[in-house]
Parts: structure tokens; C-alpha cells; sequence
């Protein structure tokens, strides 16, 4: 099996994106990485993809949330990414979607994607055929 | 005009009720900037060697931005302090308001440095005759001065994420043909912050229809897209009363429809104006966001190049907690 592993702020624009996209309708499962320290810690034991938010227009160091992160610190979760897509703000200049090239640079795997916000139609449908071409392509 | 509150407690930053006003509160303060730091006087042989034509259009439209900021300042940010729905947002809201104020100022500040006080009433009097303009501040003003919280933070969201960009358009034309850069830096930090208040205040609507009917969510909803149809006609004939003569119009449109879309993402809804006249001049998205139209399309190349690295230990200070 495969997945999409995702974090959402309390704003939600990453979780539209995600239920957008439907990706049970194609066999990937969704797991979600908890907002809150107290929540217990997801962990992962098969290959995804992470959809991250930007907190943009600041430090870039904390342009990755910190829910992120922590997933991210595990080795046995890590060893399982095979690709991320940020979202961000234009807005923020070079800080667009800056979550994405640095998941990328830190675990060596291909940024697939960028979107604003919670995403367009397009964006919907080149993710949703991007991940399902992707994961038929590379099943382990 | 909603009516100040009326009991006040001691806020205390140590209990929040929601983390995300402490979150954009930090934003918000690590994003400080005041317009004197930015070198504009840098630009003045660029104002000296363009045209007349051109020094019209700037000052109209930079008057234009003033007029929405200040109206934004004193206005649209404090009418919102009343619906606040903790302590802590009232205070994000003195933030904005104040930011909003710095921005308006910033204009005055740009103006002083590179044109002459003929110059700069002329501007300011155009502003005041132009129906336009006029008419997109009454528009606004009158959802401030209503008595339905949902729908001041609709018409907020929209002045921050959406009316702006007829305006901010010009200074990122001119910054992609190298001209009055040290401008457009400054136009870039307001551009920036506009995007942390039309998110804070977006979310905050979006918290607030969370408690309401599905008969009010339904109605907000209908009074969200005529507002933005209402909006957006008169933003298209602002537009032509502005770059018909430069013959940027069309253009100005596409990067209208895009942030349109943008806005109504904000207030939790989809976007309205398809791909195909969204298409912003890829000039004017790189001078907003240096790299936003490299290819990071991963999925439309070819899938047999993948080629996975050895993840590195996440051990770095910026990244370990």
C-alpha cells in the first residue's frame, strides 16, 4: 500500500486540498499528522508522499510546522518519503512555499508539487493523476 | 457602526483560547518593517528619466492604495475588535490596524522622495474624483458600518487579499523592467503582510460561520460571490480608467481573477475564475515570488527519471526541537 501523509493548520486549506482530491477513491491511503503535542505521534509503515503547508513570510527556518518536523525526526517514518508537495503564498516572494525545497533537500526526495492556499481545480487533478501515476509507477 | 466593547479583562497571553492568534501575532511582529528602512531615494534617476504619462499613473495608483490603507487603518481592521472572539484577536487586530496605518504612510513616504508637492495633490484630488475608486471605498465602508460581523470579515478579506492588486500590480510591472526596485521592495513588504491579515482575518470568518445556521452558512456563502462579482466589475473599470492608456489592461485583469481566487480561498471557498484567465504574466508572478514559475511540476515529466537520495539525519539545530 501507499499514502499521502499530511499536516493542516486549524485553518484547514491542506485538509480541503487533500479531501479534494479523493485519494481513497484511488486505493492511497490518508493519514493525518496530529496538530496538537498531546495527540499521539503518527507513525507510517509504507511509502508516501507528504503534503506540507508553509508558515511563510518569516523565518525561513520555521517555514516547516513543527508537527512536521517531529513526524519527520523519526527514522522510521522518514525512511518511508518518497516525494513532497508544499503549499504556500505567493506573496511571501522567495518564502513561496519554502517548506518544499527544504523537506526535499533534508530527505533527499523529489519537491513533486507547489499550490497556493487550498489548492484550484488544476491543481487537484495534476496531484490526484500525478500521485496515482507516481505510485503505480513505484509501488515500494 | 458596531459599538465598542463595553468590559474588558487583562489578557493573558499565557491562556490562549486559540493558538493561532499567538502564531500570527508572531508573524505579524517578526514581519515588522517601517518605509524609512528601504532606500527609495535609490530610484529617483529611474522617476526622472520616465515618462510624464507614466508619473501620473504611479501617483494615482499609489494614492489609490493609500485610500484603501487608510481605510483599512482606521476603519475596516478596528470595526472588527468588537467581534472579536478572544482577547488575543482583538490584539492581532490592533497589529493590523496599525500595520495598515504604516502602509498608507509609506506611499506619503515614496511620494516626498520623488515627486513634487504639484504632483502629489493633483494625485490626491484625482483620488477623490475618480467613481471608481470611490465607489470601491463606499462599498466597503458600508459592510463596516452594518451590523453583521460575518459580513464585515467577508468584506475585510476581500479588501486585504483581493482590492489591492489592481494597485500593487504597477510597481511589480515596472520592478520586472528594472525600474524604481527600491519601490517595489517596499510594496513587497505591504504585499506581504496583506497576505498574513487576509489569511487571520479569513480564518476568523471561517471560525465564526463554524457556529452558525446552515441557512446562515448558506446565505453567506451567496453573499460572499455577489460581493466579489460586485467588487470585481468595479475593479475592471478602475482598472481601464487607469492602464487603458499604458495598454496594460488585460494584463492587469489576469493578475485580478488569480487574486480573486486567492481571497475567496481565504474565506474557505473555491476558486471562482478558471486557470485559462488566471494566467499572470510569468514578469509580474516573478518579480511577486522570485522563483514561483520554476518547474517544481514533478508530475508532468517523465516518472522513469525518479531517483531517490539517502535521507539525512534530521539532526540540524534548525530543524531537531
Amino acid at each position: 500500500m501507499s499514502a499521502i501523509v499530511y499536516f493542516s493548520s486549524a485553518s484547514r486549506n491542506t485538509e480541503r486540498f487533500v479531501d479534494s482530491c479523493d485519494f481513497p477513491a484511488l486505493g492511497v491511503n490518508v493519514r493525518r499528522i496530529p496538530l496538537l503535542p498531546a495527540d499521539d505521534p503518527l507513525t507510517v509503515h509504507e511509502p508516501f508522499i507528504l503534503i506540507v503547508p508553509t508558515y511563510g513570510g518569516g523565518d525561513a527556518r520555521k517555514a516547516v510546522p513543527v508537527q512536521v518536523k517531529r513526524f519527520l525526526n523519526d527514522a522510521g517514518n522518514r525512511q518511508w518519503i518518497r516525494g513532497v508537495i508544499a503549499s504556500g503564498n505567493t506573496n511571501f516572494g522567495e518564502a513561496y512555499a519554502a517548506a518544499g525545497p527544504i523537506v526535499a533537500r533534508k530527505c533527499r526526495v523529489p519537491l513533486m508539487y507547489r499550490f497556493e492556499l487550498m489548492g484550484t481545480r488544476e491543481d487537484v487533478t495534476a496531484v490526484r493523476n500525478g500521485v496515482a501515476k507516481f505510485f503505480a509507477e513505484h509501488p515500494s | 457602526m458596531p459599538k465598542l466593547i463595553d468590559r474588558v479583562t487583562a489578557i493573558n497571553w499565557n491562556r490562549l483560547e486559540d493558538e493561532k492568534d499567538l502564531e500570527v501575532w508572531d508573524r505579524l511582529t517578526g514581519n515588522f518593517w517601517l518605509p524609512e528602512k528601504v532606500p527609495v531615494s535609490n530610484d529617483i534617476p529611474d522617476w526622472r528619466n520616465m515618462s510624464e504619462a507614466e508619473h501620473t499613473l504611479t501617483m494615482r495608483v499609489f494614492t489609490g492604495l493609500t485610500l484603501l490603507d487608510t481605510i483599512q487603518g482606521t476603519v475596516g481592521a478596528v470595526s472588527l475588535i468588537p467581534d472579536a472572539l478572544t482577547p488575543h484577536e482583538e490584539a492581532v487586530y490592533t497589529n493590523i490596524a496599525f500595520m495598515e496605518s504604516v502602509h498608507a504612510k509609506s506611499y506619503s513616504s515614496i511620494f516626498s522622495t520623488l515627486c513634487s508637492t504639484k504632483q502629489i495633490d493633483d494625485a490626491f484630488s484625482w483620488s477623490e474624483q475618480n467613481p471608481h475608486l470611490q465607489r470601491k471605498a463606499q462599498i466597503v465602508l458600508d459592510y463596516y458600518e452594518g451590523d453583521d460581523p460575518l459580513k464585515r470579515k467577508v468584506a475585510s478579506t476581500l479588501l486585504e487579499s483581493f482590492l489591492f492588486y489592481s494597485g500593487f500590480y504597477l510597481p511589480m510591472y515596472f520592478s520586472a523592467h528594472a525600474k524604481l526596485t527600491n519601490t517595489a521592495d517596499v510594496i513587497r513588504l505591504i504585499i506581504r503582510d496583506e497576505a498574513v491579515h487576509g489569511y487571520y482575518i479569513g480564518y476568523k470568518y471561517q471560525q465564526g460561520l463554524a457556529l452558525a445556521s446552515d441557512a446562515k452558512r448558506s446565505e453567506m456563502e451567496s453573499y460572499t460571490y455577489d460581493l466579489l462579482n460586485e467588487l470585481y466589475d468595479n475593479e475592471v473599470a478602475y482598472t481601464h480608467s487607469l492602464y487603458d492608456e499604458v495598454g496594460l489592461s488585460d494584463d492587469v485583469e489576469m493578475f485580478l481573477h488569480y487574486n480573486a481566487n486567492k481571497a475567496l480561498m481565504n474565506l474557505g471557498y473555491p476558486a471562482l475564475f478558471p486557470s485559462e484567465i488566471c494566467n499572470v504574466n510569468p514578469a509580474i508572478l516573478a518579480a511577486l515570488s522570485p522563483n514561483a514559475d520554476e518547474n517544481h511540476d514533478f508530475f508532468s515529466g517523465s516518472g522513469s527519471s525518479y531517483v531517490m537520495g539517502k535521507a539525512e539525519e534530521t539532526d540540524d539545530e534548525d530543524w531537531d526541537f
